[in-house]
């Protein structure tokens, strides 16, 4: 199971024939992902390393290969237009890989997903998912890091991400799913969203959960843990060092208002009751720690 | 991007909003003849990247002629410390002389984008200028949030709520509406992540003004605004922090010791709050992305050993599509280049890390690697 991805996904890859695309299709298809089709306008009629057929448009793809997740590395400039044309053919999954879309493109993008409420957008900026069970990445992560098991992780990073993953598989951990839902201050889908589909996964047992600073996606998901979420949660926020005002990489990971620092979210998920990991180096323990915890239970 | 206060009035009067009259100056003798022109009396206003100017002496009313000489005279190739601003301040490299205002009422109007609406909002309180900041933190709910349906647009209903809420005279209603829809295309139309007018002025003869400006446009989306890329002035940001712009790295300078060197912005942010931890504050924050080559990475290592306070590195690469071998070979090139010296603390990890390991070794530097994030702090506040 896992969230997300499984067997059945069929990956099409927008920009496949782009340097960055090409690279990671490539890499998405050796972890052993279905990628079924690749979309760039103007090379339709190509094919991709001998057997993923390219085309003009994501409405060809759809058609010719039933393809039903899209993979986007579109420059950022044309992000959004790729990401309308995949909801627009109703892809139920989109994952947006593409950092520096303008946020006022993402604010009218999410106003006609809404229309749209099929189609789930993940990112932009953000390292995509992967179902290691299924065998199934799609994304920019290190596939052999990975090993499959019953931790979900979902964070707004990508190497930190990777970083989390390592340390739990480290200890034996495996993971049912992991996604980046990515740094920008407008994204697809929130941490809560993430959160439900973790909690109706009867595969997945506890929850990583990575933030930062930035916003007040932490403090809504912490509300949501309090009120529904069943399932043990580790919650890691980094940015503690991070000076008021200046933006930390990430577009989203800007301290604007007391809400937006680190101790803040920490609050709000400890009164939630999550076990709080309180150093980055010890992710991987503080999820054994709780794992031995909710056997003992 | 943040532009000047004289740029983002140049913007407002061109979608026809009232700015006072005035002009921008570089030498005092221009300050001089600015004033006359204005009659003699004027407000000389230091243009920096910063707020707070008035507190920090960066605002003066000036009576005559030879007073607004004197006056630019000491403000012109000064540096203005204010409480937005670190020790060292901004540089004052140009005034924006303007003719005083007659002012009957301050307010305050902005847009912004408001994550969780997942769009922009108007905000709007009926008291403006400094005032505004001791408003937002003891009467927060008395500025008013209009959130704006992106599709839509700002409403007329909209503006009739908000001119109601700031209870302005009915002679005014007109005008205010039209400065908001104003306001809004502005924002739209150059991709602006904040528009603010602080204070909005009810002049005496019951006109709207804008008195002060500030406009900071988003920098992901300058691709597709070739002219206001052209505002951007390079002296008003921190050196390093500018030539990290300039090479596409996410550099932001600290006060620490350790220059920090990390691939990903959250992985580099879990990095700097393990080596605080560690007793070992961070010199910067830097992300040199994945796809940076040895010349990127070099270029990052440069800028990190230019900060004189920085007395060790600590670099982390979590090599997915930035290899390994490839950040090794960047460092080493750095280092060379600069002849530098300082222990280094690499941590790596993925594509090719035997063989990054193995130039980092060879290259006769003072390196110490280690394993995993605790080792990073461990051996970091060593290094020292």
């Amino acid at each position: 199971m896992g969230i997300l991805l499984d067997q059945n996904s069929r990956i099409l890859v927008q920009g496949i024939t782009g340097k960055e695309g090409g690279f990671h299709a490539r890499a998405c298809m050796a972890y052993g992902t279905k990628v079924v089709a690749g979309v760039t306008p103007g090379k339709g009629g190509q094919v991709f390393e001998g057997k993923v057929p390219v085309f003009d448009s994501v409405e060809d793809a759809v058609r010719e290969t039933g393809a039903n997740v899209s993979l986007i590395f579109v420059p950022a400039p044309f992000a959004a237009d790729a990401v309308a044309e995949s909801a627009a053919c109703g892809v139920p999954l989109i994952a947006c890989i593409t950092e520096g879309v303008p946020v006022q493109d993402t604010v009218r993008l999410s106003r006609y997903l809404e229309r749209h409420p099929q189609v789930r957008l993940i990112g932009p900026n953000c390292p995509g998912m992967i179902n290691p069970g299924a065998r199934c990445k799609v994304g920019i992560m290190p596939g052999s890091i990975h090993r499959p098991g019953r931790v979900g992780v979902v964070s707004r990073s990508g190497t930190l991400t990777y970083e989390a993953v390592g340390q739990l598989t480290g200890l034996g951990i495996g993971q049912s799913s992991c996604v980046g839902i990515g740094g920008d201050p407008v994204i697809g889908t929130s941490f809560v969203e993430i959160l439900k589909l973790y909690q109706a996964d009867p595969e997945t047992d506890l929850v990583v959960f990575i933030g930062e600073i930035g916003g007040n996606m932490e403090q809504e998901a912490a509300a949501y843990v309090a009120r529904e979420f069943t399932k043990p949660l580790c919650a890691l926020i980094v940015g503690a060092t991070a000076p008021a005002g200046k933006r930390m990489g990430h577009a989203g990971a800007i301290i604007t208002g007391e809400g937006a620092r680190a101790e803040n979210k920490v609050a709000a998920l400890r009164q939630a009751g999550a076990h709080i990991i309180p150093s980055p180096a010890e992710i991987g323990s503080v999820t054994q720690a709780a794992l031995r915890q909710r056997q003992r239970r | 991007m943040k532009i000047h206060e004289y740029q983002a009035k140049e913007i407002f009067a061109r979608y026809g909003i009232a700015v006072p009259k005035g002009s921008v100056v570089t030498t005092a003798q221009e300050a001089r003849q600015a004033t006359a022109t204005l009659g003699g009396k004027a407000v000389l206003k230091a243009q920096v990247h910063a707020g707070g100017r008035g507190k920090a002496g960066g605002v003066k009313v000036v009576r005559t002629a030879a007073e607004a000489e004197r006056t630019a005279r000491s403000l012109l190739g000064t540096n203005l410390v204010t409480h937005q601003t670190d020790a060292r301040g901004v540089p004052v490299r140009s005034l924006l002389v303007e003719e005083l205002a007659d002012i009957k009422q301050e307010l305050y109007l902005a847009i912004t984008i408001d994550r969780g609406f997942r769009g922009p909002v108007m905000l709007a309180s009926a008291g403006g200028g400094m005032e505004i900041e001791e408003v937002a933190a003891s009467r927060p709910q008395d500025i008013h949030t209009e959130p704006i349906e992106p599709v839509l647009g700002l409403m007329p209903y909209q503006t009739r709520r908000v001119i109601a809420r700031l209870k302005l005279a009915p002679p005014l209603h007109r005008p205010a509406a039209q400065l908001m829809t104003a306001l809004y295309r502005i924002f739209t139309e150059c991709d602006c992540s904040l528009v603010e007018i602080n204070p909005l002025i009810v002049t005496a003869d019951d006109r709207l003004v804008a008195l002060d400006g500030k406009l900071d446009l988003e920098g992901d989306a300058l691709f597709r605004h070739a002219d206001l890329r052209e505002l951007r002035d390079r002296a008003q940001e921190d050196p390093l922090e500018a030539e990290a712009v300039d090479e596409g790295i996410a550099y932001v300078k600290l006060d620490g010791q350790v220059g920090c060197l990390v691939n990903g912005a959250g992985l580099a942010m879990a990095t700097l709050d393990v080596t605080n931890a560690a007793g070992a504050p961070p010199a910067n924050f830097l992300d040199v992305g994945g796809g940076a080559d040895d010349e990127k990475v070099s270029k990052a290592v440069s800028i990190i050993l230019s900060d004189p306070a920085v007395n060790r590195v600590l670099v982390n690469v979590f090599g997915g599509i930035l290899r390994c071998d490839v950040a090794a070979r960047g460092i080493v090139l750095a280092y060379q280049r600069r002849g530098a010296t300082l222990p280094l603390v690499v941590r790596m990890l993925g594509t090719n890390v035997e063989e990054g390991k193995k130039t980092l070794r060879e290259s006769g530097l003072n390196v110490t690697f280690a394993d995993t994030l605790g080792e990073v702090a461990q051996a970091i506040s060593r290094a020292g």
